[in-house]
């Protein structure tokens, strides 16, 4: 039943992609309407018939996208969010009710995960249908737009939208390959055998540094906690719910501290025309370090 | 040790921008090859993992919600919501926003950005709140303290906040990571693992406004002092 319904979701996901992808193709102003076309309908093939395709055949389709994003041939399109005039009159006239169906999506996610044994991501997919059917009736918008929006969306947040499943796929080819292994090696020279506090500590700051240095927490997690985290922490008995977040926000603790995440760091410098282009940083960072430590408190005392 | 190569790829990929899904496949490719897998295996394991990993990328489903009222003015509105509050000192109206967009992260509601919210709403807020109180135009130096820390509340909320959606970028990350390495785990129960340093955030966030407040006035009576000596 779970696994059915999840099948469903991946059905619809793979329209959302593909729906992309046809706007792109059929975009007359689009710069690489070819090159992203593609890279969405094949990212869309993946998700609708990924379980009927050899799985070689999705190495093949993903180095294909690859190439794509390397040669720069995935970009935006020219669709465009309403006018801010269109923005404020709508505002008015809605008022708060457009709150509603912005919080429904959470909201039902987790009543789902809650109080049903299907799961949060079950939760996630009826939140999103049972949220968008709210959405038209408080904004009375033109149901043509679920496609049209979709599109805009995705194309603006662009490629990284795969990298999280990249990440985990690298994990699993690091796995395959031992990386997890040689690393331990090295590391078992500097955190005594069994010593769980040590190791906790060692995985937060690993986490943050490797997320200072990559600008990307996500990255970061992927190698540390194979090298780090399964060795020295979940190989000890943690509890992977407890030390998998926590690991991760360790790591974010590190992108406060970094100006590799410009994102987050320096471009917002620059929108506020401060002088010292590193001030955001400068302003995260007693609260970056404590944060940091108190990680480690807390994975050593709860997750063990 | 030549295994670690990959980890070299990602790190100097990462740091000279060079486009990350190439990297993250080459880096995959090299330590494959290194380590002895044939081209095949490398090309299947990807390929499993990513079909098997597709649950990590169902926030595609919540977009059109997003995008429709985006359409129709949602953030304008957060905006006019924001705006009733402006009446506090400016600690207060920061301590307020990181509680808001905490709490939107945690429902997944994209309410918030250094963009759409800081530069036109929140900074200006917090900046006449404070001029109000003070009586007075904020110096440089005050007006570049509060600039950072209002960035920053807007990124403590968002990081900290987002992983306790249960189906955020973050928890299936870890889902998905931990489980391509053997260790099965609920989202659900990641998720609810995240809400207590969503609250420590909160809490430090909340003493680094009240301190930012506090500095502002002392150096308003710094200042006044070295008048009077005058």
């Amino acid at each position: 039943m779970k696994s059915m319904i999840l099948e469903i979701m991946y059905l619809l996901t793979g329209m959302v992609a593909i729906a992309t992808g046809a706007y792109a193709l059929t975009d007359k102003k689009h710069k690489t309407k070819i090159g992203t076309g593609v890279f969405w309908i094949l990212f869309g093939i993946i998700f609708i018939a990924g379980k009927n395709i050899p799985y070689h055949i999705v190495g093949i389709i993903l180095f294909l996208m690859g190439g794509l994003t390397a040669f720069n041939k995935v970009g935006c399109g020219s669709q465009e969010l309403s006018s801010e005039e269109h923005r404020e009159e709508k505002s008015h006239k809605i008022g708060n009710m457009i709150f509603f169906p912005a919080t429904s999506i959470g909201l039902i996610a987790f009543a789902v995960a809650q109080f049903t044994n299907l799961g949060g991501l079950v939760g996630l997919g009826l939140g999103s249908i049972i949220s968008l059917v709210f959405t038209l009736v408080v904004t009375k918008e033109n149901p043509k737009y679920i496609g049209y929006e979709s599109s805009r969306m995705l194309q603006q947040i662009g490629s990284t939208t795969i990298l999280p499943q990249l990440l985990a796929s690298l994990g699993a080819l690091f796995a395959l390959a031992g990386v997890g292994k040689v690393i331990s090696e090295i590391m078992s020279g500097i955190i005594p055998e069994g010593n769980i506090l040590a190791g906790v500590t060692v995985y937060c700051l690993a986490m943050a540094i490797f997320t200072m240095i990559m600008g990307n927490a996500f990255a970061a997690f992927a190698v540390i906690t194979a090298g780090i985290g399964i060795p020295f922490v979940f190989a000890h008995g943690a509890n992977p719910a407890i030390a998998g977040v926590l690991g991760l926000t360790a790591g974010y603790c590190g992108t406060l501290l970094t100006p590799m995440a410009a994102n987050f760091n320096i471009v917002p410098a620059a929108i506020m025309e401060m002088k010292n282009k590193n001030g955001v940083i400068a302003a995260q960072t007693p609260v970056a370090l404590v944060l940091l430590f108190l990680h480690i408190v807390v994975m050593y005392l709860w997750a063990f | 040790m030549i295994k670690l190569i990959g980890i070299l790829i990602i790190v100097l990929g990462f740091t000279f921008k060079l486009d990350t899904i190439a990297v993250v496949l080459i880096a995959g490719v090299t330590t494959g090859l290194v380590s002895g897998v044939d081209f095949m295996t490398i090309l299947s394991t990807l390929g499993e993992a990513f079909v098997k990993t597709r649950y990590m990328t169902l926030f595609l489903l919540t977009l059109p919600v997003i995008g429709i009222l985006e359409r129709n003015g949602l953030k304008e509105r957060g905006a006019h919501f924001i705006k009733g509050m402006n009446s506090l000192t400016s600690g207060r109206i920061l301590s307020f926003y990181m509680a808001i967009r905490t709490l939107a992260a945690a429902l997944s509601v994209r309410l918030g950005g250094h963009v759409q919210f800081i530069r036109p709403l929140i900074y200006p807020m917090a900046q006449s709140a404070s001029e109000n109180k003070l009586n007075r135009v904020l110096s440089e130096k005050e007006n570049e303290q509060l600039k950072g820390v209002a960035c920053a509340v807007e990124n403590y909320g968002n990081f900290f906040g987002q992983n306790v959606f249960v189906a955020s970028g973050g928890v299936l990350l870890i889902v998905g990571t931990l489980q391509e390495l053997g260790i099965i785990v609920e989202p659900y129960s990641v998720s609810k693992a995240a809400i207590p340093m969503a609250f420590i955030s909160v809490i430090l966030s909340f003493v680094q406004n009240y301190w930012t407040d506090h500095t502002l006035s002392k150096v308003q009576a710094a200042t006044q002092l070295e008048k009077e000596a005058k």
